[in-house]
């Protein structure tokens, strides 16, 4: 019974606070108890600690709104994305726009910060798992919009003209740190959190802003 | 032949097949595939040669105290597997939690077979005794093909385990901010080709939650529920969920309840 008992110990927790009530405990209580059953369900696995089961402002609040199935408040939403733009670090030399062809080569990669991950291994953006992007590539997702022609559309003919500017410093932005705009926007926020690095970020910007990019043909 | 044999053979050309239809269709949904696929095997899906294992590992004497799970209780009394499947998770009196099939299957082998279930818990999907749980839960799935889902809500711990599962659905975290609502929150949606069920309602829930345990076509294996949501986790870039851990047995409260109504094809077969 010994192994039972330390195998249960979370569950037990759990039952006690189940066996003292027969109605439903309140939205206060079930959002605890959600934190608590999380906190005790997982553990660290290779590079994924239980410290990324930490929510900042935005995860907490996106969550609970949807739970809630409503929108989040505006005035927490404008908040969330203030912090967030704050948080994007530009170009460190001025220059926006690296190399498309490595460009698609991070979008095609789904890999990286799984537990089954090598740490230290490099990180691709898994842009096609929710984008279509190049129109030859047939095997993209659907869950984001599609980024075909991403550069076309928005009139950036000469991403170095002042004219492009709005748009160039957007579309970093997005790619940084999307919640900068979008306070429960379903993207990962690829630099502030370490997935995709400067260069990286400069190479996708290539793949959707470059007129010789497939994307804007 | 003996039936093994043929059914690799079978796997191996059908797994051909399917190479060869993913290239020259590639237009086609997934789900198109998957279902020319499952009309290729017929009645054959390899999910079978666990079932059969399961049945075995179900009434054969094992572990310290030599006996069978024939007396296991999986909701519906001492020894009923029919219909207990689409009942689960569910509130069980004598361990005074909700369980999910799995959980309960390791109370069982714990008191009526001496086994250690922490030990069990913790080995490696596929290996030693989960191995043989892998067998079990593709044979007790299978007794309930063809069944409706119907997860009993009567009891405040099984509510309560809904609305805890709910939260963890959206709880978004990770390097990535994900949750397993980004991408099983809407209809048609599709990760690269493919399909997403949308498990928060009818008829996504059901073709969802009730098609695992499955035989995946692409690793040959037989998988658990509990290993289709620790390889959901994995991909979320969250940390590792306990084998039969409650933020797992809540999930399966929260996506059983959605389900309900549907059908269970499980074990199914899947990509």
């Amino acid at each position: 019974m010994n192994s039972n008992i330390k195998f249960l110990l979370p569950a037990i927790t759990l039952a006690s606070v189940l066996a003292a009530c027969t109605t439903l405990p309140s939205g206060a209580e079930l959002d605890k108890l959600a934190t608590d059953t999380l906190k005790a369900s997982f553990r660290d696995q290779g590079q994924a600690k239980v410290d990324r089961l930490v929510q900042d402002d935005a995860n907490r609040e996106c969550s609970a709104a949807d739970v809630a199935g409503k929108p989040i408040d505006p005035k927490v939403a404008e908040a969330i994305e203030a912090a967030n733009l704050k948080m994007v670090k530009w170009p460190t030399d001025g220059q926006f726009l690296g190399d498309w062809k490595e460009g698609e080569k991070i979008a095609q990669n789904g890999r990286g910060k799984t537990w089954s991950d090598a740490a230290g291994s490099e990180n691709g953006g898994n842009c096609y798992n929710c984008h279509q992007i190049d129109k030859k590539e047939i095997s993209f997702g659907t869950l984001g919009p599609s980024l075909y022609n991403y550069g076309k559309l928005r009139g950036v003919a000469n991403p170095a003209d002042p004219a492009a500017k709005p748009i160039v410093d957007y579309t970093w932005g997005k790619l940084w740190n999307a919640k900068a705009y979008n306070a429960c926007s379903n993207m990962p926020r690829m630099g502030h959190a370490g997935v995709l690095n400067e260069q990286q970020v400069k190479h996708l910007m290539a793949l959707l802003l470059d007129p010789k990019s497939p994307v804007n043909q | 032949m003996t039936k093994h044999s043929r059914w690799a053979l079978m796997t191996v050309a059908a797994g051909a097949t399917l190479l060869i239809a993913s290239h020259t269709l590639a237009q086609k949904t997934t789900a198109d595939g998957i279902a020319e696929y499952r009309a290729l095997l017929a009645d054959g899906n390899p999910a079978e040669l666990f079932e059969a294992k399961g049945e075995d590992v179900w009434k054969k004497q094992r572990g310290p105290k030599n006996a069978s799970l024939m007396q296991c209780d999986l909701g519906k009394g001492p020894g009923v597997v029919k219909g207990a499947f689409v009942e689960l998770p569910r509130y069980f009196a004598d361990t005074q939690r909700v369980q999910d099939l799995e959980s309960r299957l390791l109370t069982c082998m714990e008191t009526l077979q001496g086994l250690n279930a922490a030990e069990i818990a913790g080995t490696p999907f596929g290996r030693g005794e989960q191995a043989n749980l892998e067998g079990l839960v593709a044979w007790i799935s299978s007794e309930s093909r063809g069944l409706k889902f119907n997860l009993p809500q009567g009891h405040a711990a099984e509510k309560t385990m809904f609305e805890v599962g709910k939260r963890l659905f959206f709880t978004r975290g990770g390097t990535h901010d994900f949750a397993c609502a980004s991408c099983h929150n809407e209809d048609g949606k599709r990760i690269r080709l493919q399909d997403l069920p949308n498990l928060t309602k009818q008829p996504g829930a059901g073709n969802g939650f009730g098609a695992w345990p499955a035989y995946r076509v692409s690793s040959g294996e037989l998988w658990s529920m509990q290993r289709r949501i620790n390889d959901c986790y994995r991909q979320q870039r969250f940390p590792y969920p306990g084998y039969g851990s409650e933020a797992t047995i809540a999930l399966g409260v929260y996506m059983g309840v959605n389900s309900k109504g549907g059908e269970s094809i499980a074990p199914a077969l899947k990509r």
